[in-house]
């Protein structure tokens, strides 16, 4: 079958990394990260979750806690449906010393090649109620998400009520091979062609 | 500006087209294709002049003239001067055409201006001249324009030194400029203070108002209320119901009389037909014209359609008459049979009589006349085929002739298709014909001479008084007597007014008469009228609400008809007299046939005018008038507000509208009107019978439907998001359509094909098959029911929070501080619990950690002496625990002639394979821990395919037996040579959804050894410590300790969050809560059950389940005398059910109870099931009984049967049919919860729950609550097990065929396992075990051990036999097949081995068959 030409899969290859992240007031986090993508994809080189170093805020530079983790990981698809999300999720002690979920976002990787930046804003599950919040704490046991893969999904995200906390650059860069190739167009065409398109489609139609 | 004018003409000149020409319809895109094209295309052409004009001609004089006197407009001029006169070349080539003038300069000088602000070597383009819509720019004044252009385009400081975006200081001035206001009332600020103003009408309320300027006063709208008649209504007593009918079929019948149709029809036939002969004949006297010639086939084919017209108008009148004529019948009938009269109504006959002679000739004549007709016109087609037919020949022929010329390129010539020699057509016979026509005109004609019969409705007739009605009729015009009802008046859905209540007459008409004048200000958006009916004094009910049409500008009062609309309501009545009721089905027939049913219907007689004010002027909302005047600036907006809302609907007021208001056909918001007017005015003006929402969807489909449809992988996508099992955990559907191959498909679409088909092929019993496929249902219902609720989530689900703890919890926090950090004694900690959803291959274990076991059967020597055979053990002697009497002497004897057994177990789970170390002796310990890997069905580690898993640990335990196989002596000498044989003793199975959902499973378990095994013989072993055997030998049998448990420890799926629907009763359910509330909060481990659900998926309350229901008659015949021999039997018949976790087959959602006969008939179900109708039985063999709610090892949550025995418990296990004495330590059940009967639900509230320290008296309140009591009585539940079970007979026949069936299949999977190896059946022995099995069977698998040995010994002397029976019920052959194999006997590979394998199976009424299986190898002795 491979014979009748083609390709049968186009492949995604991201690289790229969680460079910093800002939370006003907080010190001492450590991140993981973790893909999730559809059934169609696959991953075939690279870590697919990780865990970076514990970043302390020094003074050279004012808010920013400095991971650098890298990101490298390469996925072969044959639809663009479920197409990869990173999730993050960063972590920190508390007052107590407990070790506590500071936030959790999601992206998408991007889709056209290239270099991108993303900033995350990040957030935490609230606690129900206030006595719960005091309990949650003291003994610092906070909500957390039962899987952080939930911040990727839209399903049964209404049941929930989070708090935003601050927020985590990544920079991405995307290589796509093939993907043209199977007709799927992802790089934006310069501004004339661009143009022109729109109209001859509307002449078309 | 110009864009709106363009799209207006070209609109415009659209509508000419369409009004216009009265050419026959053409598809209507192509013409509104062709209006806009050719505009386009015009102004295209004179743009292009223009050009060439200014490239080729030298400006005129009258150019130059204006060119240098700079006459430009005013507008032109001042854009001008905002930019740099850099255009003047261009200016001589003014435009030539005088017309155009104005467009052209305009354009040319927007070309100049616009080329300085687009890019360099850039077109500008104008989209409006592309046929795209643009939307109206807001007005900005030119001169504003221009500065900011120019600002933009010419002027680059906006930035300002500092590199700031330049800006003018604040605006706003330091100091305050006004006076301060000072309030006079106190306490209020001065800016709230309020004001009084004299109140405005305010006249912009909403779209419809009307005349938004000049306020012309009050419109009055009249709406007048005659009356409502019923012609449907609760109180209708049959008779009514027939009048009503007669009344309708007879209003039919004038109004077809009013037409008269069929004569008019005839009479055109009659025309039509002289026509043609006059024709003909002139046609004779004089020359053919060539007009007449031509007209007489038009005249043919009109007389043929009138001909057809006037039958079934005729056929029509006939099936009317014959209606009323039936119904007036079933009238009179009825009347007779009732022996009173209800309705005035009566039918006269009138018989006109007619001339025989006269009446017989034109009937013929008639006849004739068509027979003529019909025949010429056969003669015409026939012709016409004949004509065809010589064609065809023709061509036939010549096709043969070349053919023959050509025979030598016979092999060319065969490539074409042979054209088959045509068949001349058929001539009709003219017999035929007339036949035809006379028995169509028999069917729907009146015969000649037969009188005319004409119908006539009268209201004359009496109606019986009440006197002499029955009393059901009394009571029903009583009850007619006390309904009145009333309409209400609703202007705008508010209601303005409401009739008086008027009282519903016995002939159900009700008469008002009240004209209500409506005062209003604007155009009405709608009218209703709600019809009420007050019964009694209180109740009022609304029966229907109608709506009215806003009546015609031109329908004024006076003038206004009295309309009839019609209502009906789908209310339902049920009455207890003679009124027929609504909604409700009834029958005129005695027997209950022939069932219709009517809803209340009925007719409200009311007209809407406009009233005429004092000076003949209408008072209407100016609506007419603003058509004809200035159309208003509202009016060219809203369409409802010009044409009102009835001229929505007409297509052709609608579409006049839009010409008039000239809508923008381009505008995107009029797009949906547009097509719709397109549509309309096209072809047939008419609205289709049809609505559709997204009408335009269509156009944005990618492709068509069907394409979609045949897309494999389009399909594979969307079988995967509905979640089909089959496509669920599909991962990479493959990107090409040819990549998928039809295979994947095949398995689901087979399983859609065969859902309603039963293939008994792979089940061996046709009635299983039904079975499953019924179970396979009920299963994918409940998991399509699964998958919906998956998808609701909760906030635990997404969320871990922790409890708050409570001050309990938070000092034993405290206290745990002071704890010692290396206790002595430690505690078993929780692990962690796992999420199921984030696994893979391989990362879940099963452990199974084995103990030891005790009482293993030990091998036999063969001169053993013979043991008396064991009486099978009483009640009593269970309870007394009398210790075997055995003689001191014997023992000694017996540990010297001791022959080792060496044991070893082995586990096997979805056929991996693990085993521990040999151990010695009839108690090994072994104290080994087994891992065992686990696989997840198609990698789905979600808990509910976990929960789904149906495989079992299989924990067998074999003898290692050893055998020397030195030839000869001299080998022995320089080395050993033994040959490992392994023996099965017996096993444990264990599901492995039992230990998913108990997470741990730790307990002393009887291993399942079969009745007979051959060479081993199971021995008191009263050697070594008498007071632990004492305890231990209650119960025979071996036992095996084991401690089985999944690594990581994962969390069970919850059940379904979903509350199903019941039948009971609603405080019944109540007090079920508050009890199970009550029992959970005082002992929360122990589960409370009231409530359960059935097959159906309602609840119901669980004492329904319990009912005495008979066993099967043979069963107790059996052993008449003895009860407890009778009671076992009946517990092994239940137990020989096959046993079915609902986890399993129901996927864990919720446990569903079927009741006795469903199990029966399903033949299968889980502990439940077995309970219940182990339950009902002794309860229908008198004896006292209770279903006990507990937990078990190993099932976990389960159901037990206890009885009382001669003042004593005894606790069975209706999946095994095992019994225990309340006090047997080795009793399965490990805890009781509660205990149900029939009438009632006791919940354990003791210390303990072992049964072994529990007092089963449930009549103390303090041991045991019950759910009744005293305060709130037993109140009766009916049961829902049928009265009586009816058991079919098992067919013998098929049993035997079944046997056979069986026996092939296992020795075709023997051959299978031992591939490198011969496999030889010892047919003699074979015979001998088929002799034994029955004999099993009878003796349900005891005391025949010895006896059997020793003939087996006796026959077959010189073999070593080992072997054993295996005992199942059957369910399938799957289970079998298993059993077998987990036995390992195929696994002996010495070279002489030979097998014996018999299969025997008894058939139990119902078709409950228990399964013997008798496998043996039998190895020579040399």
């Amino acid at each position: 079958m491979a014979a009748g030409g083609g390709p049968d899969v186009f492949l995604v290859s991201v690289s790229g990394e969680i460079e910093s992240g800002q939370f006003p007031g907080l010190d001492e986090l450590y991140c993981k990260f973790c893909f999730v993508y559809g059934q169609d994809w696959v991953p075939t080189a690279g870590l697919e979750e990780g865990i970076s170093q514990i970043a302390c805020r020094s003074d050279a530079a004012a808010a920013a806690l400095v991971w650098n983790l890298p990101l490298d990981i390469t996925f072969k698809s044959t639809n663009p449906w479920g197409w990869p999300q990173i999730v993050l999720s960063v972590y920190g002690p508390d007052v107590f010393g407990h070790d506590v979920v500071r936030g959790y976002g999601a992206v998408h990787v991007p889709i056209e090649p290239g270099r991108h930046i993303r900033t995350l804003p990040m957030f935490v599950p609230e606690s129900t109620s206030r006595l719960q919040k005091f309990t949650s704490w003291f003994t610092g046991r906070r909500p957390e998400f039962t899987d952080p893969r939930v911040v990727a999904q839209g399903e049964g995200r209404e049941v929930t009520r989070v708090r935003s906390q601050g927020f985590v650059t990544i920079s991405f860069n995307v290589v796509t091979k093939d993907m043209t190739k199977l007709g799927y167009e992802v790089t934006p065409s310069d501004m004339e062609s661009h143009s022109m398109s729109v109209t001859e489609g509307i002449h078309n139609y | 500006m110009k864009s709106r004018k363009i799209s207006f003409t070209k609109y415009l000149m659209c509508y000419h087209v369409f009004s216009i020409t009265g050419l026959p319809p053409v598809p209507s895109a192509s013409r509104t294709g062709f209006a806009e094209f050719s505009v386009r295309e015009r102004m295209r052409e004179k743009l292009k002049a223009a050009r060439v004009s200014i490239q080729n001609d030298f400006p005129s004089a009258e150019e130059a003239y204006k060119f240098f006197t700079f006459d430009f407009d005013s507008e032109a001029e001042r854009k001008k001067t905002g930019i740099k006169k850099r255009n003047e070349l261009n200016h001589e080539e003014e435009e030539a055409e005088e017309e155009d003038a104005e467009t052209h300069e305009e354009g040319q000088e927007e070309d100049e201006t616009v080329r300085t602000k687009m890019p360099e070597n850039m077109q500008p383009r104008f989209l409006e001249d592309e046929g795209l819509y643009t939307g109206e720019r807001p007005f900005v004044s030119p001169s504003n324009l221009n500065i900011l252009e120019n600002r933009i385009l010419r002027q680059e400081r906006w930035f300002g030194d500092d590199g700031k975006i330049l800006a003018l200081p604040n605006p706003i001035k330091q100091s305050l400029t006004r006076p301060p206001i000072f309030s006079l009332e106190e306490g209020i600020e001065p800016e709230l203070e309020t004001l009084y103003r004299k109140a405005i009408k305010v006249t912009a309320a909403n779209q419809y108002l009307v005349g938004s300027g000049d306020f012309q006063g009050p419109f009055q709208l009249d709406i007048d209320i005659s009356g409502l008649i019923f012609t449907h209504h609760p109180c209708f007593s049959r008779e009514h119901v027939l009048a009503a009918k007669l009344a309708q079929l007879y209003d039919q019948y004038l109004a077809r009389k009013q037409k008269n149709l069929t004569t008019l029809l005839t009479d055109k036939l009659h025309a039509l037909r002289n026509a043609v002969q006059c024709s003909i004949e002139g046609g004779d006297a004089a020359a053919p014209k060539p007009i007449a010639q031509q007209s007489i086939p038009e005249y043919k084919m009109e007389i043929r359609q009138t001909r057809r017209l006037r039958d079934a108008e005729q056929e029509k009148d006939r099936t009317l008459l014959k209606a009323i004529i039936k119904v007036w019948k079933e009238m009179k009938s009825l009347r007779d049979f009732q022996k009173f009269t209800n309705t005035p109504m009566k039918l006269y006959l009138r018989k006109e009589e007619v001339d025989q002679r006269l009446d017989e000739k034109a009937y013929e004549a008639e006849i004739q006349d068509e027979i003529n007709e019909l025949l010429e016109e056969y003669r015409e087609e026939y012709e016409k085929k004949m004509e065809e037919y010589k064609a065809e020949l023709q061509e036939w022929k010549s096709w043969k002739r070349a053919q023959a010329e050509h025979t030598d390129e016979i092999y060319e010539s065969d490539l074409g298709e042979e054209p088959v020699k045509p068949v001349p057509p058929k001539m009709v016979n003219s017999l035929e014909i007339e036949q035809q026509v006379r028995e169509k005109v028999d069917s729907f004609r009146r015969k000649p001479g037969e009188p005319v019969l004409i119908p006539e409705l009268v209201l004359s007739g009496s109606i019986t008084p009440s006197e002499l009605c029955p009393r059901a009729e009394v009571l029903r015009r009583e009850d007619v007597k006390k309904r009145s009802s009333f309409i209400k008046v609703l202007f705008n859905s508010k209601e303005v007014s409401r009739t008086v209540t008027r009282p519903i007459s016995s002939d159900f008409r009700v008469h008002f008469g009240q004209i209500f004048n409506l005062q209003i200000f604007n155009w009405p958006e709608s009218l209703k009228l709600q019809i009420y009916e007050t019964t009694g004094i209180s109740s009022t009910t609304l029966l229907a609400e109608l709506f009215l049409p806003v009546p015609e500008t031109t329908v004024l009062t006076g003038s206004a008809p009295i309309e009839e609309i019609e209502f009906s309501s789908n209310q339902r009545v049920m009455l207890d007299h003679e009124g027929v009721g609504s909604g409700v089905s009834f029958s005129f027939e005695a027997d209950g046939s022939n069932k219709m049913t009517l809803m209340t219907s009925g007719k409200v007689s009311n007209s809407v005018s406009w009233a005429v004010g004092e000076k003949g002027v209408p008072l209407i909302p100016p609506v007419a008038q603003q058509n004809t005047g200035i159309a208003s600036a509202l009016k060219s907006i809203d369409a409802i507000a010009s044409i009102g809302t009835s001229g929505l609907t007409d297509m052709k007021k609608l579409a006049k509208w839009a010409a008039e208001t000239k809508l923008d056909p381009n505008d995107p918001n009029n797009a949906a009107l547009m097509q719709l007017i397109t549509v309309a005015t096209s072809g047939e003006a008419r609205v289709p019978d049809f609505f559709r929402l997204e009408q335009l969807q269509q156009e944005f489909n990618f492709v068509t439907d069907e394409e979609l449809d045949r897309s494999k992988r389009f399909r594979l996508l969307q079988l995967r998001n509905a979640e089909v099992a089959e496509f669920r955990n599909y991962k990479e559907v493959p990107l090409h359509e040819r990549e998928i191959s039809e295979k994947i498909f095949q398995d689901y679409e087979k399983r859609l094909r065969e859902r309603d088909v039963v293939d008994s092929k792979h089940y061996l019993d046709a009635r299983r098959a039904v079975v499953a496929n019924y179970l396979q249902k009920v299963r994918e219902s409940v998991i399509n029911r699964f998958l919906v609720a998956k998808h609701h989530f909760l906030l635990s689900d997404l969320v871990n929070e922790e409890e708050i703890p409570s001050l309990g919890i938070l000092g034993l926090g405290i206290f745990k501080l002071a704890e010692p950090k290396r206790p002595l004694k430690p505690r078993r900690k929780e692990r962690k619990k796992v999420t199921a959803q984030n696994l893979s291959d391989g990362d879940i274990k099963l452990l199974v950690n084995i103990i030891r076991a005790y009482d293993i059967p030990v091998r036999k020597a063969v001169s053993k002496l013979q043991q008396p055979s064991k009486h099978s053990r009483s009640f009593n002697e269970m309870f007394t625990a009398s210790p075997s009497a055995q003689s001191p002497g014997e023992n000694i004897d017996w540990v010297l002639n001791q022959v080792l057994v060496r044991p070893f177990v082995e586990v096997s789970f979805q056929r991996t394979v693990c085993r521990t170390t040999t151990a010695e002796g009839p108690n090994p310990n072994w104290n080994e821990e087994l891992e065992l890997p686990f696989r997840a069905p198609n990698g789905d580690y979600s808990s509910h395919s976990l929960q789904s898993v149906k495989d079992e640990v299989f924990i067998n335990l074999f003898d290692e037996v050893l055998y020397d196989v030195g030839e000869d002596d001299h080998e022995r000498g320089s080395g050993i040579h033994t040959r490992v044989e392994r023996h099965w003793l017996g096993c444990v199975k264990i599901p492995f959804t039992t230990i998913y959902f108990q997470a741990r499973i730790d307990g002393t378990f009887k291993v399942d050894i079969p009745p007979v095994l051959l060479g081993y013989s199971k021995e008191k072993n009263l050697g070594n410590d008498r007071g632990y055997d004492s305890v231990r030998n209650l119960s025979e049998g071996s036992y095996i300790t084991l401690f089985i448990t999944i690594e990581p420890q994962l969390i069970p799926g919850e059940s379904v969050r979903e509350k199903f629907d019941t039948q009971e009763d609603e405080k019944l359910l109540q007090a079920a809560e508050k009890y199970e509330a009550e029992c959970t909060s005082k002992f929360p481990s122990r589960q409370c059950l009231t409530t359960v659900i059935d097959l159906s998926g309602k609840s119901v309350f669980i004492t329904r389940y319990i009912k005495p229901l008979n066993p099967p008659q043979e069963l107790l015949d059996a052993h008449p005398n003895s009860s407890q021999i009778t009671a076992e039997l009946v517990a092994r018949y239940v137990a020989l059910i096959p046993f079915l976790p609902d986890s399993v087959s129901f996927a864990g959602i919720c446990d569903l109870w079927s009741t006795s006969d469903q199990f029966l008939h399903l033949l299968a179900g889980d502990e439940e099931e077995h309970a219940v109708l182990l339950c009902n039985y002794f309860l229908g063999m008198g004896k006292k009984a209770w279903l006990i709610i507990g937990n078990a090892i190993p099932e976990g949550a389960t159901a037990y049967v206890l009885t009382l025995e001669q003042n004593q418990y005894a606790i069975w296990n209706p999946s095994t049919g095992c019994f225990y004495g309340q006090f047997d330590t080795f009793c399965p059940l490990k805890n009781v919860y509660c205990l149900i009967s029939c009438d009632n639900i006791w919940f354990n509230i003791q210390e303990y729950d072992s049964p072994v320290r529990i007092n089963f008296d449930t009549s103390k309140a303090k041991l045991w609550k019950s759910f009744f009591s005293r305060s709130s009585p037993y109140p009766g539940l009916s049961s829902i097990q049928p009265e009586e079970l009816i058991y079919q007979p098992s067919d013998k026949a098929a049993v035997v065929e079944l046997q056979g069936r069986i026996e092939k299949i296992l020795k075709e999977k023997i051959m299978e396992w031992r591939p490198r190896h011969l496999t030889r059946w010892n047919r003699y022995c074979t015979s001998t075990l088929r002799h034994f099995l029955p004999l099993l069977e009878q003796n349900r698998g005891k005391d025949v051990e010895d006896d059997h040995q020793a003939e087996l010994q006796k026959q077959l002397g010189d073999y070593r036999v080992s072997g054993f029976p295996i005992h199942m019920p059957f369910s399938e052959v799957g289970p079998l097949i298993e059993a077998v194999h987990s036995t390992g006997v195929h696994t002996i590979d010495i070279p002489s081995v030979e097998f014996a394998l018999a299969v025997y199976v008894h058939a139990y009424p119902q078709n409950v068959l228990s399964v013997w299986v008798y496998v043996a190898s039998l190895v020579r002795n040399r």
